[in-house]
């Protein structure tokens, strides 16, 4: 045991800072045979394994290092596959610091095991080597089911429901699949041929997808149901992008983190003029919050060519949500933390383009209802930046579209679809709904997990009845 | 899907018509949707209103202006061919409703074809409908039978006098609110039109409905780039538009976020425009 303790945690190899802010290639590289095998050696393969618990759909996380110690790859992805189906994207994606890594016992002294680089070297030997041979099929039940959104709920739904031998077939509104996947991260952070190579394992094992369709405008639920369909699925995400509400939000050079993004990674604008759709490119740049989606926003800022990207967040280090590799990743690129620090207003120019920003000071004062210490204004404190492109990364809502389309379902006093959290049911009969869309923005393995039991609810149903 | 059935063009080539295959689209559309086509995989995502629908045939018309690299490579595409993507029917169709008096549709270059299906909309529906459309010169003017069709009676201007009324649709609108017991005013064109009408209007308390075509990516209310200022509140047009009351809109502020990509839109305009040449 001691001598197990003594092996660092392996690091992985990363580009360096100075040469990917000018590029989008992704940042870690990825783990050799070797540094995986020594890696899931620092496991103690725990009797009751506290990181399990911390993983949100249970991945059989001693079980799965196990196999790659012992160099048995394509049964280690196996292993994972039990639980997660989609383990490339999670290993790279997931806050691990508070899920898997965080829980494991080797973290109370030391560094925890590298969990998530692991998962993810499973999965990447499976993609590069493996022999793509599908999984066994379920008989043919005749049942039908679609799936709205591509994100990965609907994604999870998608895989499960094929392999139990049921129709699926997948709506979606943008012209491709992945949801947050392909619109929101960018590919420095997760690479599209994954997102890609995802949605084409599902194709090959039957899986339809439909694109350019908006369910509640071209197609509405109750139509889907007319069509055919015995089951629905709705895991449309938080696509409602939030605003400050202060003055001069809507002048050039303002954007939301969901527009700029999806302009830099859905339609490949960082190719401009390769690709048509243009972007702005700012010489400072603001980003207003500290979760991933802002991190993502400054670092994709700084490889559009920004002199200075600044992060403006109302409340400490501390309290930053974003991963920590992702903060990590930032403050190497550059990136500057402008910490309590709240902005009162946008400043433009006569030709109603953004020059400025005024912000205010603030402290923290005593915990509020998320537990965190409520950021107060310090009087007086007022102070201008200069900057010519601001990304408001405050959080996302609940696109009402489907839901006011959709008679039956209801909502939140938030506009989030009400569920059983048993079943993930709606209170629309043969309606069940999961990921951002009942939660709020959460995360990748979250929305997964979600999707997990209601596939297992839809599977019920279709089997034995409501 | 999405292969292009008809193929017309208007005003000396620079206004095109395309009738498309969406069955899905043409069932559900209303007067005054929208949709949003990519011709190809590095394309951009371009908002067109629906001129005229078939539900029966599965069709879609859409009229566009070529102004810029996009809707010159719609041009480019011929019977036969296909629009990689279209979605929609996006946006609020618009309220068709009767009013006690005269309703006056003011259209202005495109903005006629965005404007035709509502005018024949409110003439259906009982009301004593006025058209007005207009075009810098005689050539440039689209859809004139047609809009004469939908309307009780039809106006024709032009800025150079080369037909019909010489000067501004706005003139006649004014005219005819003087005259005429004007009670709605629908006005779809060139954001300065718009906003002139609603100066017109404004002194008279005539509502007046404007067609807002903000730059716009996903068209679901997803990104918040088609955002508009409309009485003080945010609004996102493809959304909760894209008509709204026009007294109420900040065109200054339309005005500048319309020239948001001014600088890219002529790299990739003067770059589509080498590649054909070459
Ligand atoms: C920029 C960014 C960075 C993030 N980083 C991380 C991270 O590092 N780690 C992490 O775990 N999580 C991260 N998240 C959160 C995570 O991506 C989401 O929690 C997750 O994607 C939610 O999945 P979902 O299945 O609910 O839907 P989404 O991924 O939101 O997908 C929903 C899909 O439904 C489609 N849709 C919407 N409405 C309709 C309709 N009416 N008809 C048809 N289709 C429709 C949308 O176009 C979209 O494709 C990030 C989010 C963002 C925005
Ligand atoms: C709801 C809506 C309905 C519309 N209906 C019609 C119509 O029926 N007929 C018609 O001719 N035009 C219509 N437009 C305008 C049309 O979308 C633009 O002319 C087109 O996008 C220009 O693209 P481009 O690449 O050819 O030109 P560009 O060179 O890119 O742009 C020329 C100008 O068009 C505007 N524009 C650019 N990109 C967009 C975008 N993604 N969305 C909206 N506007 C943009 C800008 O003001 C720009 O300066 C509509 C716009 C909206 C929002
Ligand atoms: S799915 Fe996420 S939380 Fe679970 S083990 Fe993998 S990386 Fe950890
Ligand atoms: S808690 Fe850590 S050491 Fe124990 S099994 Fe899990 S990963 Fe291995
Ligand atoms: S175009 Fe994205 S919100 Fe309207």
């Amino acid at each position: 045991m001691a001598k197990k303790e003594t092996l660092p945690r392996q690091p992985m190899p990363e580009q360096p800072p100075e040469e990917r802010i000018k590029n989008f290639k992704e940042v870690p590289l990825g783990y050799t045979p070797e540094l995986a095998m020594k890696e899931a050696s620092r496991c103690l393969q725990c009797k009751n394994p506290s990181c399990v618990k911390g993983c949100p759909v249970g991945v059989d996380i001693p079980g799965f290092i196990r196999l790659i110690r012992e160099g048995e790859f394509a049964k280690a992805i196996r292993k994972i596959w039990e639980k997660n189906s989609l383990p490339a994207i999670c290993g790279r994606v997931c806050p691990q610091e508070n899920q898997c890594e965080g829980s494991c016992v080797l973290g109370k002294k030391g560094k925890p095991v590298a969990i998530g680089n692991l998962e993810r070297f499973a999965a990447d030997w499976e993609r590069e080597h493996g022999t793509g041979e599908l999984p066994p099929k379920a008989a043919p039940t005749g049942k039908k089911v679609a799936v709205v959104g591509s994100g990965p709920s609907g994604l999870t739904v998608a895989g499960d429901l094929i392999l139990k031998g049921h129709e699926v077939t997948v709506y979606e509104a943008f012209h491709k699949g992945g949801g947050v996947l392909v619109y929101g991260i960018p590919e420095f952070r997760l690479p599209k041929d994954i997102v890609a190579s995802e949605l084409n394992y599902l194709e090959r094992l039957g899986v339809k997808f439909e694109y350019n369709i908006v369910i509640g405008r071209t197609i509405t639920v109750d139509e889907l149901f007319k069509m055919g369909y015995d089951a629905i699925f709705i895991g449309v995400g938080a696509g409602l992008p939030r605003f400050l509400g202060i003055p001069g939000e809507n002048l050039v050079g303002v954007y939301s983190a969901n527009e700029y993004l999806t302009r830099s990674n859905l339609m490949k604008a960082y190719l401009f003029p390769e690709y048509d759709t243009p972007i702005a490119k700012g010489k400072n740049v603001v980003v207003i919050g500290a979760g991933n989606v802002a991190m993502d926003s400054a670092r994709t800022a700084l490889r559009m060519g920004a002199e200075n990207v600044t992060i403006v967040y109302r409340r400490s280090r501390e309290e930053m949500p974003a991963r920590l590799a992702e903060i990590h990743h930032a403050e190497e690129e550059g990136i500057k933390f402008m910490l309590l620090t709240n902005p009162l207003r946008f400043i433009g120019d006569a030709h109603g383009r953004l020059r400025g920003m005024e912000c205010i000071k603030m402290e923290l004062g005593e915990p509020d209802e998320s537990g965190r210490r409520r950021p107060i204004p310090v009087e007086g404190s007022n102070f201008e930046i200069e900057c010519d492109l601001a990304i408001i990364s405050v959080g996302a809502g609940a696109n009402p579209l489907l839901a006011k389309n959709t008679p039956g379902l209801k909502l939140n006093k938030w506009g989030y679809i009400m569920v059983d959290p048993k079943t993930n049911k709606t209170y629309k009969k043969g309606v069940w709904a999961g990921g951002d869309i009942v939660t709020g923005q959460a995360t990748v393995i979250k929305a997964a997990g979600a999707g997990r039991i209601a596939s297992n609810s839809i599977h019920d149903y279709l089997t034995l009845g409501w | 899907m999405f292969e292009i059935l008809r193929r017309e063009e208007l005003a000396g080539g620079t206004i095109i018509l395309n009738e498309i295959s969406a069955p899905f689209i043409a069932k559900k559309a209303k007067p005054g949707q929208f949709v949003i086509l990519r011709a190809t995989e590095n394309g951009e995502r371009i908002p067109l209103t629906m001129a005229e629908t078939d539900p029966e045939k599965g069709t879609i018309t859409i009229i566009y202006q070529v102004v810029g690299k996009s809707t010159a490579l719609f041009k480019t595409l011929k019977v036969g061919d296909r629009y990689l993507d279209v979605v929609g029917p996006l946006g609020k169709p618009t309220e068709i409703e009767k009013v006690d008096g005269h309703v006056v549709c003011v259209g202005g270059g495109t903005g006629v074809a965005v404007l035709h299906p509502i005018t024949r909309a409110l003439k259906e529906i009982g009301n004593h409908v006025v058209a007005v459309i207009g075009a810098r010169t005689k050539d440039m003017i689209i859809l004139e039978d047609k809009m004469k069709e939908a309307s009780h009676e039809l106006f024709v201007c032009t800025d150079d006098g080369s037909y019909g009324h010489h000067g501004f649709v706005t003139d006649v609108l004014k005219d005819l609110i003087e005259k005429r017991d004007v009670r709605l005013v629908v006005t779809i064109g060139p954001v300065p039109m718009m906003k002139v009408a609603c100066e017109i209007t404004r002194p008279h308390k005539i509502k007046t409905i404007v067609s807002l075509n903000p730059i716009m990516v996903d068209g679901t209310g997803m990104c918040g780039c088609c955002r508009v200022n409309v009485g003080g509140e945010t609004k996102f047009a493809c959304v909760d538009g894209p008509e709204f009351d026009g007294h109420l809109v900040d065109f200054d502020e339309l005005s500048a976020r319309l020239k948001s990509y001014v600088e890219q839109e002529k790299i990739a305009y003067e770059k589509f425009k080498c590649e054909c040449h070459a």
